[in-house]
């Protein structure tokens, strides 16, 4: 008799429990529904003010607009230029520095390091000024090449620091023997540790790639050429202070979240991994 | 026996500086030199028209800043931001983890759905959220006038200063809640099983289990949570800079958003730099702070 009731005390509590999460979830939700929403009632409608959450005449048309919108294409392409490239080189460097922190001793080893440390708790931000007049003086304003550098140089901390924590717990046995055999540390790295780190890599990918993608005030300062905005630059730009075509914004920002969507829901494993990652070394 | 020895030293030296050049080069020349160009600019009327010499003028832009009532009520804005989403982020993550933490199924799933907002972009979510907060046509004013009858007239609310600052507030939580849950979730997944067992032998109520293990355990975890969240909220701009501009009349402006008008509208990039260092130091100072008192040093460096 009490075994039943207990069961019943327990499955009662369960559905609460889901009803709680799923309550949240759609609190969640809720903004995205009514991007989407948006998105699919044309413009006229958006005047007229369709109110409902599910729109009375559902039409694709915002979305056709905003890709055949003058130079929308060529925004998704600069996007995803910069982003994959800078993804590339930081990944590159980062764990360059980060074998070298994880392996070696040299001197300003611990210089460099808490240098680092400090430096990852001053926002990136504090230098935007001087950084918009290094690009003018570089020739670099203007130019998704400009971006890149400097969105590489930015996150170059972070990632040697997250990639550091993750060298530091492979075996050395391997590399060791290597070494013996007459291998140099290039072969270790570029043989053994790169391979053996595809997990921390893909996290750090990632993270980069999503930082890219939508990276917002650096390319709001340094281009001014229509042709070189990137997404969030120039789905901000479609937003006017008065009359501004909602339906064209949130179809043109649903476009640009197809990556970020992919990204995260076929690589959900490695977000876990590197944010965790992030906690317990950090 | 001993020159080989040295030799070898070098080569090694030799070969850790290949490895960490080319990252540290792009660091020093792109980061950190326009970090302390910065600090120099905030030290002069900075000119920058060519053939025309910027002045040192030693403290003024920092006096300034302390006299100027917009920099003031900025500095404002962004501490109460930072009061309101970081501890609102933190307590409603650590519930949805907690919560998440007891179920099987379906937890993926609705981790998924919590997460979603952490990866849209800024640029999109605000947006978003100035469209729901519209006057009189927004959702929000939607749902509360004709939906649920709960007020007669649209609230303006990103018209009125005392109600501008609350999609930004609630964007700013909304926005950030996933991350931190996610990082509770698998801290919480690390504490062993046996000690709740046990806890439970000695009839220890959930509460108490709460505070005695679960967030004990967690405590390295809830302090890199709440450094980078306060971080994180001193730098708000992208969500005030969209969704009000600092309006009306600036009295949403934050740090950022005020620094940014005075530096690429008016050209004051002196003024500029000197609120960009006024936020460094308060945001190192208040890490340095939380790291010191909250966490124990050996969690700490190489």
């Amino acid at each position: 008799m009490k075994g039943t009731a207990n069961l019943f005390g327990k499955h009662f509590r369960t559905m609460i429990l889901y009803l709680v999460i799923a309550s949240g979830a759609v609190v969640m939700i809720f903004p995205f529904l009514w991007m989407i929403s948006t998105s699919f009632k044309e413009h006229a409608y958006s005047i007229a003010f369709d109110a409902g959450l599910i729109p009375t005449n559902p039409s694709v048309a915002n979305f056709t607009r905003a890709w055949k919108m003058s130079h929308f294409q060529r925004y998704f392409v600069n996007s995803l230029f910069v982003a994959l490239t800078s993804v590339v080189f930081v990944v590159l460097v980062s764990s360059m520095m980060a074998y070298a922190f994880a392996r070696f001793t040299f001197p300003g080893r611990e210089p460099i390091f808490y240098t680092i440390l400090l430096v990852l708790m001053v926002p990136n931000v504090v230098g935007i000024i001087p950084q918009f007049l290094l690009a003018k003086t570089l020739g670099l304003r203007n130019s998704l090449w400009g971006l890149i550098i400097f969105y590489v140089a930015g996150m170059v901390p972070f990632n040697t620091f997250l990639l550091r924590g993750f060298f530091e717990t492979l075996p050395r046995e391997l590399e060791d023997a290597v070494l013996i055999d007459g291998g140099t540390h290039f072969t270790t790295f570029f043989q053994i540790v790169l391979p053996l780190s595809k997990p921390a890599l893909a996290t750090v990918s990632i993270f980069s790639f999503l930082g890219f993608w939508d990276e917002f005030i650096l390319a709001l300062t340094f281009i001014d050429e229509a042709s070189k905005r990137t997404l969030p630059i120039a789905i901000a730009s479609l937003h006017g202070q008065y009359g501004t075509d909602w339906g064209l914004v949130f179809a043109a920002s649903l476009i640009a979240l197809v990556p970020v969507i992919t990204v995260f829901v076929s690589l959900q494993r490695y977000f876990v991994g590197g944010l965790t990652a992030g906690a317990f070394k950090g | 026996m001993n020159r080989i020895r040295i030799t070898q030293r070098n080569q090694h030296i030799l070969t850790a500086y290949i490895f960490v050049l080319p990252g540290l080069l792009l660091y020093l020349i792109f980061i950190i030199y326009p970090m302390a160009k910065a600090l120099q600019m905030s030290f002069y009327k900075w000119s920058i028209v060519p053939g025309n010499p910027s002045k040192l003028v030693g403290l003024a832009n920092y006096t300034r800043a302390l006299q100027d009532p917009v920099a003031k009520l900025a500095l404002r804005n962004t501490i109460v931001y930072t009061l309101i989403t970081v501890p609102g982020q933190m307590i409603l993550a650590l519930a949805v983890a907690l919560l998440l933490n007891n179920i099987v199924r379906g937890k993926i799933f609705f981790r998924t759905l919590y997460y979603l907002p952490v990866v849209t972009s800024w640029v999109i979510v605000s947006l978003l959220f100035k469209y729901i907060f519209q006057s009189p046509k927004g959702v929000l004013n939607h749902l509360l006038v004709n939906v649920f009858h709960l007020i007669q007239e649209p609230i303006p609310w990103l018209r009125n200063a005392s109600t501008a600052m609350i999609p930004i507030w609630g964007l700013g939580i909304w926005k950030g809640v996933g991350w931190a849950m996610v990082i509770f979730l698998a801290a919480l997944q690390t504490i062993p099983q046996e000690l709740y067992e046990a806890a439970a032998i000695d009839g220890a109520s959930s509460w108490r289990r709460l505070t005695s293990i679960t967030l004990p355990l967690m405590r390295p975890t809830l302090v890199f949570t709440l450094v980078m969240l306060m971080i994180g909220g001193f730098n708000v701009f992208t969500s005030v800079y969209l969704i009000t501009n600092g309006g009306p009349l600036q009295r949403t402006e934050v740090i950022l958003s005020y620094m940014y008008h005075q530096a690429f509208d008016f050209l004051e990039f002196g003024y500029g730099a000197a609120l960009c260092f006024v936020l460094a130091v308060v945001i190192v100072t208040i890490s340095f702070l939380q790291i010191r008192f909250l966490r124990r040093p050996e969690e700490m460096g190489l």
